[in-house]
Order: C-alpha cells, then structure tokens, then sequence
C-alpha cells in the first residue's frame, strides 16, 4: 500500500467515525431543543449591586438535561451572566437521578470545589447535608413563599441545605382522540382498567400502525422504576417498601399489582419498556406510538409543541390505583443547593435566589411545563392557560414518598436493590420469588 | 529486565570484573525511572486497592474509616449478584473472543491477498473500530429497539422476523444483542493484529509449497497457521483480558439492571452508586485475580508453544 493513499483512507474512516459520532449526539439532543420559548426570561432583581459584589466571578452550575430542561438553564444562566458579569458555566446532569448522585456524591466526597450550585432530588438533602451551605441566613425570607412542605424536606438539622425549585408528580396522560374512538367516556381508574383499554386501543391501532402500543412508563432499571412501581404497589394498597421503620414491600398486594404489570410487558405496552426510561417514554407517546403514558408534568410541554404528533388530542388524569387502595403520585420535584466547598459562595447563593425566585418559576412553568413550589403560581392566570396539571383534579392526588428519610445516605443503595428487584419481575420472575429477598436487602439497610 | 539481570547471574560473581559491576550499577541506574513510573501508575493504585478492601471505607461518611480484616470478603463469597456478573462475565467473553477471531481470522486472509482496492478495504473495515465505544452501543440500542428499531423494521419487511423483537429487554436474547455488537465493534481490530501477523510470513516460503505440490489447506496447515501462532496468542490475550474488563456496551444497554451485570458494572455500581468504597475494593481485587488467572493460563500456553517450535 502506498503512504498516501493510506493516509487518505485513515482520514476518511475517521471523518466517517466523527459523522456517525455527531449524528447520534444531534439525534440525542433535538427532541430537547423544541422547549425553546418566546417568553423572555425574567430580569435579575439588584443585579447592579450584586455586579458591584461579585461580578467577574465564575461559577459552575450542575443542571438539568431531561425534556427542555437543559435549554431553560442556559437561557437563564445566559440572562444571569448579562446582568451581573457572574459567568455561569452550565452542566447537564445524568438523566438518570442514580447516576447524578454517584456524580455528587463523588464530589462532595473529595471536596472538589468543581461544583459550586448543583441540582438536587428531593430524595438527597438527608444525605448531603453536610456537604452544603446553609441558605437560611440569604434566603430564609425568599423561602417563605415556597410550599411550606418542600422546605421542611430541605431543613436537615435546622439548616435550610437547598432551596425548591421545581417539583414533580406522576400522572397518567392519555389520548383523548383514542379513547373517543374506541368508545370510552373517561380515562382509566384501575389499573386493571387501564391494561384493558390499553389492550383494546392497541389491538385497533396496530393494524395502521405496526408500532402501536396501549401503554408506556419508566421501566428501565433506574430510580425512575422505583417512583414509578411505588405509584403501582401504594395506589393498591401495598405500602412504601418501608413504613413506620420496617420494610413492608414482601405482601400480597404488592405482588399482586406487580405480577399484572409482568403479564402485561410486551402485551400491552413494548416489551422494551424495560429499557425506558423519561425520554424513551415521551418519544413513544409523542410520536402517536401509545395511548396511555405514566410521566412527569415536564412532558407536557413537549407533547403540545409543535412537532409533537399528538399535540391537541391528549390529556392528563390522576394515575390508576388497585383494587385495595386510592390514587396516588409519587414527589418528585428538585432543588438548588451550594456545594460547601465552593469557591464563591456568596455568587452561587445570588445564583441560587434568581432561579428560585417566582419570576423564573413562572417562565419555568410556561415554557417548561414543570410543577411550581410557589403555590400562590397555580393561581396566576397565565400559569392556568398553559398548565391544566395543575387544577386540583390532578394535582392534589395524595402523594407517595420514597423511604429517603429513613434510609439517610442509604437511599441510593436501597432504591437499587428496589428497581434491581423490580426489573428482575418485569423481566418475567414472579413476584413471589423476588419480593421476600428485597423486603430482607431493606431490612439490612435499616439495621446498619 | 531479564535480559539486563543476566550479567548478575550467581556463579559468575567470583569472576566478575570491574567493568562488569558498574556496567550492572549503570543498568539499575537507567531503569530506575521506569520502574518509578511503574510503581507509581500501576503497583501503588493496586496496593491502595488491596488495602481498601480490608477496610469498610464509604464515600460520604462521617465516621473514620476502620478496619476490618477479611469481612469483605466473607461477605463477596456470599455475594449472588457478584457471582452471577462473573458467569456473564465469562460467558460473554467466550463467545465474543471465539467470534473475533474466527471473523477477525478470516477476513485478514482475505485483506492479505492481493486484489484491487485492497488498501481502502483495510481502511473501511477498521469504521466499525473507529467509532467510540459509547457513540456505538447507543447507535445499535436504536437500531435493536422493538418499536422504532431499524434491525426490527428490515427483517420484518424481508419477511426474516414474524414480528418486532426487543432483542436488548428480552432476557433471553440480550446477551446475544450485546455479543453482537462487540463482535461488529472489535472483529476490526482482531483482523489488524492477525494482519499484521501474516505480512512478516515470508512469501518464498509459500513458493516452495507450491513448487512441492501442496494445495491452499496444507499451505494454511503447514505455513500460516504455525507461523502466525505468535500472532494469535497475543490477539487472544488482548482480546480476553480487554472483554473480562468490559463496561461500556453493557452499561449504555443495560445500565443498573440486574441479571446483565459484568464485573465491571458490579465494582462500578458498588463503589460509585452504593458508595462502598471498601467493599467495592474487594471486588476489584477479586476481578484482579480473576484475569491474572487467565493471564497466567496464556502465558504457560505461549511458553509451551515457545519450547515446542
């Protein structure tokens, strides 16, 4: 082979390999640039006087990076560092939450001071407390017109560790047009229910569109499957996977629901639901591929935007519950903290009071679809228009917590041993010879 | 390093000349920097390993580290989800090492011969080695999907699937799935080193046969095969250690779930998701052991494969 010519297919390969390479990145991040808004992002109160204090400093921002989440960071980021000339360098988490706290977790255990505002899931402040500033002294007073609940969770020993910023529930969206179409009045109320309307619309649709499955949620192996098969066991009155300090998962009910969910994986929703996870689950159903969704409110706004197939036809409704219990949504919701070992505290706590603040709430609502922790923001009119989740219907469905409180700076583990466990079932092992082995995983994480 | 130690050798000392003895201290001398870089890069991350591993060191703890003898280890013997990552381990690394190398085999004897285009062929077969490991291993999650997977869609067009198979969630095939995707990926890379191998067999060598009347099975038999034993140990050797290590397709298909973890995945999931950083050591030290087993294993094989030539 001559030089050259080697040399020249090497560089071909390569530009081939980078192509292939950018192509999956764009593919990865195109469905996550639709958010983009025409609202503006609010003005930084004081921003004049916090220039005077810490302009040219420069921190770095841990954030979001499901649905359009990564978008509303850098567009208020972008308007931060305008007004204030703090440069604000912005960081998409994991979209897996396990994944990011192993992130944190990791840093905070070296005292790295490479983080300075990071995003946190109502399920950490127990366990990286000690690794955060306490805000009350700065924003005690802008705290106050928060849900008083969601602050009490950010309290660890009287410190207030983070602030909220947004929050989040499960619930079920379905599509309006279908359900018209095959004859039924109102969505689903049983789980039950739910898996037989799922089977009748599926069946109907499959033959125009081979693809067609009645319904999808988050059935990867990822935290996300312990919110979802909480929602599933507490709605049928199964339990928390631990109460009153016990692990309770090993019970009738929760086998029950959980063995109907493994008989109905690759029935009525894709057998690879067990790969999904947030945005597998909104692709499916914006696509016009599902009749019923399990997900966040943030998927909302992805569903009505234009490109969305289903845009106008779907709608959204408390999640289904068994036959032994009521309703429920597992909180979700994610809040700001500032990492102690942070070089510019007092810039990142500026940071931290605008992203908190009810203007950005708001514009987050509106083109994000995200939950406010402000509840005066459910009143606004401008808020209603755009986000029918949050009448009370829907909204005020009692909620089912994660064991985070109890299981401390053990949550992590325990909550794979929870969707490690759970998984195994949804990939075919009864409930019956997975659920004693778990409920003993729990216990021992209690005991330590 | 051998071959420096030789001049050393216990029955020349009483007639070791001066020379001889500085030439030795000059040969320590020069070696000192790399074995500082060796101690430094490779034996102080495994001694810190093995001394994590009897300790119950945790990522955000509070309380001071403690020791605790061989607990971690009582407790890996007891470990299901470790021994299960293990089996996958092997079994995956079985599978993909046979495949590579058949393949890999295969197509350096066709790259080897002369044909027109032979050199863009030897560039275009390395693509699939060319793109990142991760970048891959999501582009084929895509493509294997039950729903919007193209794999699914061609075969159920060309009428080879009755149906959309979710090759990845279904149990029953994901080890299949991720074999695949290995074999695609590394094969390329099997085939450069066996390549490489089979352009230093002199070409006389093949005249003579010829001359001597022997068809292209005895050539292969007689002449390459021999010849490229050196070849293929290292190429196997590579190949197993690098798919026991393996993390990266798994991870991106499988991610936490339980019955698809490779040791990699446990050791990572127990020391960056659980935050045991002493009992996470352990399993490394057991994975450790592990591949020095195989290491060994090649090794014997290479040197009586050595004596026998």
């Amino acid at each position: 082979m001559r030089p050259r010519s080697l040399v020249f297919w090497a560089g071909v390969v390569s530009l081939l390999a980078l192509l292939v390479s950018l192509s999956i990145a764009t593919a990865a991040t195109n469905r996550s640039s639709r958010a983009t808004a025409s609202y503006p992002a609010p003005p930084v109160p004081g921003a004049a006087a916090i220039k005077a204090k810490y302009g040219g400093q420069s921190i770095t921002f841990v954030g979001d990076s499901v649905g359009g989440g990564h978008q509303r960071d850098l567009a208020l980021a972008k308007k931060f560092s305008q007004q204030t000339g703090i440069k604000v360098n912005v960081v998409p988490h994991p979209a897996a939450s396990d994944a990011s706290y192993s992130q944190l977790a990791r840093a905070f255990s070296t005292h790295s001071s490479s983080i300075d505002v990071a995003m946190i899931d109502v399920v950490w402040p127990g366990a990286f407390a000690p690794f955060l500033v306490d805000l009350k002294p700065k924003l005690g007073a802008q705290s106050k017109i928060h849900a008083p609940g969601i602050v009490a969770s950010d309290t660890v020993g009287g410190k207030l560790v983070a602030m909220p910023w947004f929050g989040d529930f499960g619930m079920l969206y379905y599509r309006t047009d279908l359900l018209k179409k095959y004859g039924y009045s109102a969505p689903p109320t049983t789980w039950t229910q739910l898996f037989a309307m799922a089977k009748k619309i599926q069946d109907g649709e499959k033959a125009t569109s081979p693809n067609f499955s009645g319904f999808v949620f988050q059935g990867n192996a990822y935290e996300g499957l312990t919110c979802d098969s909480l929602e599933w066991i507490a709605s049928s009155g199964g339990g928390h996977f631990i109460d009153n300090g016990k692990a309770t998962i090993n019970n009738a009910r929760a086998a029950a629901v959980l063995d109907l969910f493994r008989k109905n994986i690759g029935v009525t929703t894709p057998r690879g639901v067990t790969t999904y996870q947030e945005g597998e689950t909104h692709t499916a159903f914006i696509d016009g591929d599902a009749a019923f969704m399990r997900n966040w409110p943030y998927a909302y706004s992805l569903a009505q935007a234009a490109g969305s197939k289903v845009a106008g036809k779907f709608a959204v409704a408390p999640l289904p519950h068994g036959s032994g219990g009521g309703s429920v949504a597992t909180v979700g919701g994610w809040q700001l903290a500032v990492s102690k070992y942070s070089k510019h505290p007092d810039a990142s706590i500026e940071f931290v009071r605008y992203m908190t603040s009810k203007p950005v709430e708001k514009f987050d609502t509106i083109t994000n679809s995200n939950v406010p922790t402000i509840p005066s923001l459910a009143r606004d009119p401008a808020v209603k228009k755009v986000a029918p989740y949050l009448t009370p219907a829907t909204a005020n469905v009692p909620r089912a917590t994660r064991p985070s409180t109890v299981l401390g700076s053990k949550y992590n583990e325990g909550s794979k041993d929870i969707y490690q466990a759970i998984s195994r079932i949804l990939n075919g092992s009864p409930a019956s010879s997975v659920l004693p082995g778990l409920q003993s995983q729990l216990q021992g994480l209690l005991k330590k | 390093m051998a071959s420096v130690a030789t001049p050393a050798q216990p029955r020349r000392r009483s007639r070791r000349t001066k020379l001889a003895r500085r030439q030795t201290r000059l040969a320590w001398l020069l070696l000192v920097p790399s074995l500082a870089v060796v101690a430094l890069v490779a034996l102080y991350p495994l001694g810190k390993t093995v001394f994590q591993s009897f300790t119950d060191q945790e990522f955000l703890a509070l309380e001071p580290t403690k020791w605790v003898g061989f607990d971690n280890y009582t407790q890996l013997f007891h470990d299901s989800l470790f021994r299960h990552s293990i089996w996958t381990t092997i079994k995956f690394s079985a599978i993909t090492v046979a495949f590579e190398f058949a393949l890999g085999l295969a197509i350096a004897l066709v790259v080897n011969s002369n044909f027109k285009g032979r050199g863009m062929m030897r560039a275009v077969m390395l693509v699939p080695w060319a793109i990142p490991t991760v970048v891959a291993a999501q582009m084929w999650k895509w493509m294997l999907d039950d729903t919007f997977g193209v794999i699914n869609d061609l075969g159920v067009r060309l009428h080879v699937l009755s149906h959309s198979h979710a090759w990845i969630a279904d149990p029953s095939t994901s080890l299949a799935a991720v074999c695949a995707v290995d074999i695609w990926k590394t094969t390329p890379f099997v085939a450069l080193l066996l390549l490489a191998g089979l352009q230093v067999i002199p070409q006389d060598l093949y005249e003579a046969a010829r001359v001597d009347g022997a068809n292209v099975l005895q050539q292969f038999w007689k002449i390459t095969f021999p010849l490229l034993k050196p070849a293929i140990l290292v190429t196997l050797i590579f190949r197993t250690l690098d798919a026991l290590r393996v993390f990266d397709v798994f991870y991106v298909f499988f991610g936490n779930r339980p019955d698809t973890q490779t040791m990699a995945i446990y050791a990572q999931s127990t020391i960056v998701g659980d935050g045991h950083v002493g009992y996470g050591a352990a399993v490394s030290v057991v994975i450790f052991l592990i591949i020095a087993i195989f290491v060994v294993i090649y090794m014997t094989l290479n040197r009586l494969s050595g004596e026998e030539t």
